[in-house]
């Protein structure tokens, strides 16, 4: 592991769950992400922050092949999903793969227009599982991950259309949940939602991390400073800094986190 | 600018305000003469032809005399088109959009199909005739036949029913689309599970629209050969012994609901008026009741997916 990369050895995660090694990404001719080596801890947060644009985004949707939805995309470098060090990004490596190890949850909760039951089991139906009870006891047991299951276990029949903002994004998670990922990415996941939901979500990933490895973006300092391990500033779809959480919000080595974290630009 | 060269508020809004109210008198206007000459051609229709509608009128052949001609070969003829119109349009129609939309890389080659699918939506419908005649008759030799009757509407309808179908697939947001991917879906269960069936109620308004308006058309099917005196029925499609369906009534000459009233109409004298009248009466009663049934399945659909 590039341990011997990084300024401060001792602020290396020690367990890695994932890597990128020199990973950019281009849009057509437009370069959006300029050779990034981040790693992420296993078994803890990650948050990506940086102004819009930054590309922080764009660099968590490689990690499950997101773009290869669209054309004229291009990665470079390399994505390593550990423990089998696999390349994620490599062209034998079919997306889909990516996806049933790493989960997504998107900025705006995107439930099915299906009952809530059906929206949790949904990973599983796609992997073809067909049995009732163990479709049943991995969506309790998702909906009971995503701290969801007493509001909503009298009605898994409803529609998912019907449940709050806050509801619909812990639905989301559970539906990301239900299929035992490796590694869980989360998109700004509480940018629609108001203050009580967005802290029952944050409670909620500090409780999960135990379980699944998080890669986070948020455009919300203080949510960054609050619940994550790790942190990388972004900038111009560049990195600037990457350390422990506490460090680089305390003291950062750059002048450039500094004046982000201090509400200077951006 | 000082506080009083300003001109009072209560005047220019009262300026807008006329504009508004113009607007609306126009609009009322406009409305009412498209809906008013639309109720007089149907009044007027009605009142022709609805004591010739009964029994007698249903269930016979045309006939010299006007008063014991029916419609029977004209509406069983009809509704056999509409059946192969929709058998082979709908599920072309529909996997030609699907693919155009979800599959097809965007190059110019897709660019210009797409431009040619939605301008043929606008291409009169006798030209569809000249080469359902060319094709269908003289190349593939199918006669002038129910098959080749519904094979042209297909093609009739084919540009409609593809242009809806995009539109109403294009309409599932992208947020959707890429839940299901990032769950592991493949494209084709990301369509099946989710696109499709959250589009159907648009794609069915476009299916109905189109057969709609293949159900009214006379010029393509006088082209390729519909009689307008047909005093018997095709070959029915049920028999009694092995193997029990029968196609031989794709290849029976036919005549259609419009060609029936257009025989009439174009008869001399008085006496057919009423046929004809009656016939556009029960014509529009199908369409009606097609387009009913479309708005019935799409409030339906509407219902199960709900946003």
């Amino acid at each position: 592991m590039n341990q011997l990369d990084s300024p401060h050895p001792q602020d290396w995660p020690k367990s890695l769950k994932a890597e990128t090694r020199a990973l950019s990404f281009s849009y057509g001719s437009r370069l959006a992400l300029k050779k990034l080596s981040i790693p992420v801890s296993e078994y803890q947060i990650t948050a990506l922050i940086g102004p819009s644009g930054c590309g922080k985004s764009t660099f968590l949707r490689c990690f499950n092949r997101m773009h290869d939805l669209y054309d004229g995309n291009r990665y470079e470098g390399e994505i390593l999903l550990y423990p089998d060090s696999r390349n994620i990004l490599a062209s034998e490596v079919d997306p889909i793969e990516v996806r049933m190890r790493v989960a997504m949850v998107f900025q705006k909760p995107n439930p099915f227009p299906k009952s809530i039951y059906e929206n949790v089991a949904y990973g599983l139906r796609v992997r073809g599982t067909t049995e009732r009870q163990i479709l049943d006891e991995k969506v309790q047991q998702a909906l009971r991950s995503a701290a969801l299951w007493d509001e909503v276990k009298d009605r898994l029949t409803a529609r998912a259309t019907s449940l709050s903002g806050g509801q619909q994004q812990r639905l989301c998670i559970a539906r990301a949940l239900a299929t035992d990922p490796e590694m869980l990415l989360l998109d700004e996941p509480t940018s629609a939602l108001d203050p009580m939901a967005t802290a029952s979500i944050e409670e909620l990933l500090l409780d999960l991390k135990s379980r699944v490895t998080i890669l986070m973006v948020t455009h919300n300092m203080q949510q960054a400073a609050r619940v994550s391990d790790w942190t990388a500033f972004m900038y111009l779809g560049e990195l600037v800094e990457f350390g422990l959480t506490k460090q680089l919000f305390t003291t950062p080595s750059k002048k450039q986190t500094e004046d982000y974290i201090t509400g200077r630009f951006g | 600018m000082s506080a009083q060269s300003a001109p009072h508020p209560h005047a220019s809004i009262a300026r807008r305000k006329i504009a508004e109210a113009l607007f609306k008198v126009l609009g009322l206007c406009s409305l009412a003469i498209a809906v008013g000459t639309l109720a007089l051609l149907f009044g007027a229709l009605l009142f022709e032809g609805i004591t010739r509608i009964d029994w007698q009128f249903l269930m016979s052949y045309p006939s010299r005399h006007a008063a014991q001609a029916g419609i029977l070969s004209a509406w069983v003829g009809s509704t056999l088109i509409m059946l192969v119109t929709a058998v082979v349009g709908i599920p072309l129609g529909v996997a030609a959009a699907i693919y155009l939309e979800e599959y097809a890389r965007k190059t110019w080659m897709t660019e210009l199909i797409e431009v040619t699918v939605t301008n043929l939506a606008g291409v009169p419908s006798i030209i569809y005739g000249l080469l359902a005649l060319g094709l269908f008759v003289y190349i593939m030799g199918l006669g002038e036949s129910i098959l080749v009757a519904g094979l042209t509407l297909a093609l009739l309808t084919l540009p409609v029913v593809i242009v809806t179908t995009r539109e109403a697939i294009r309409a599932i947001p992208v947020e959707i689309r890429e839940a299901a991917y990032a769950l592991g879906a493949t494209k084709w269960q990301t369509l099946t599970h989710h696109v499709l069936p959250y589009s159907v109620a648009g794609i069915l308004t476009g299916i109905i629209l189109a057969l709609s308006r293949a159900i009214g058309e006379t010029a393509p099917l006088v082209t390729i050969g519909a009689l307008t005196f047909i005093a018997f029925l095709p070959p029915a499609p049920v028999t009694t012994h092995p193997p029990y369906l029968s196609f031989d009534w794709l290849l029976s000459p036919f005549t259609v609901m419009p060609i029936q009233m257009f025989g009439w109409v174009s008869r001399p004298g008085e006496d057919f008026i009423g046929n004809a009248a009656a016939a556009g009466v029960l014509l529009v009663g199908m369409t009606l009741t097609m387009n009913g049934v479309a708005i019935y399945l799409r409030y339906r659909m509407r219902k199960q997916v709900s946003w």
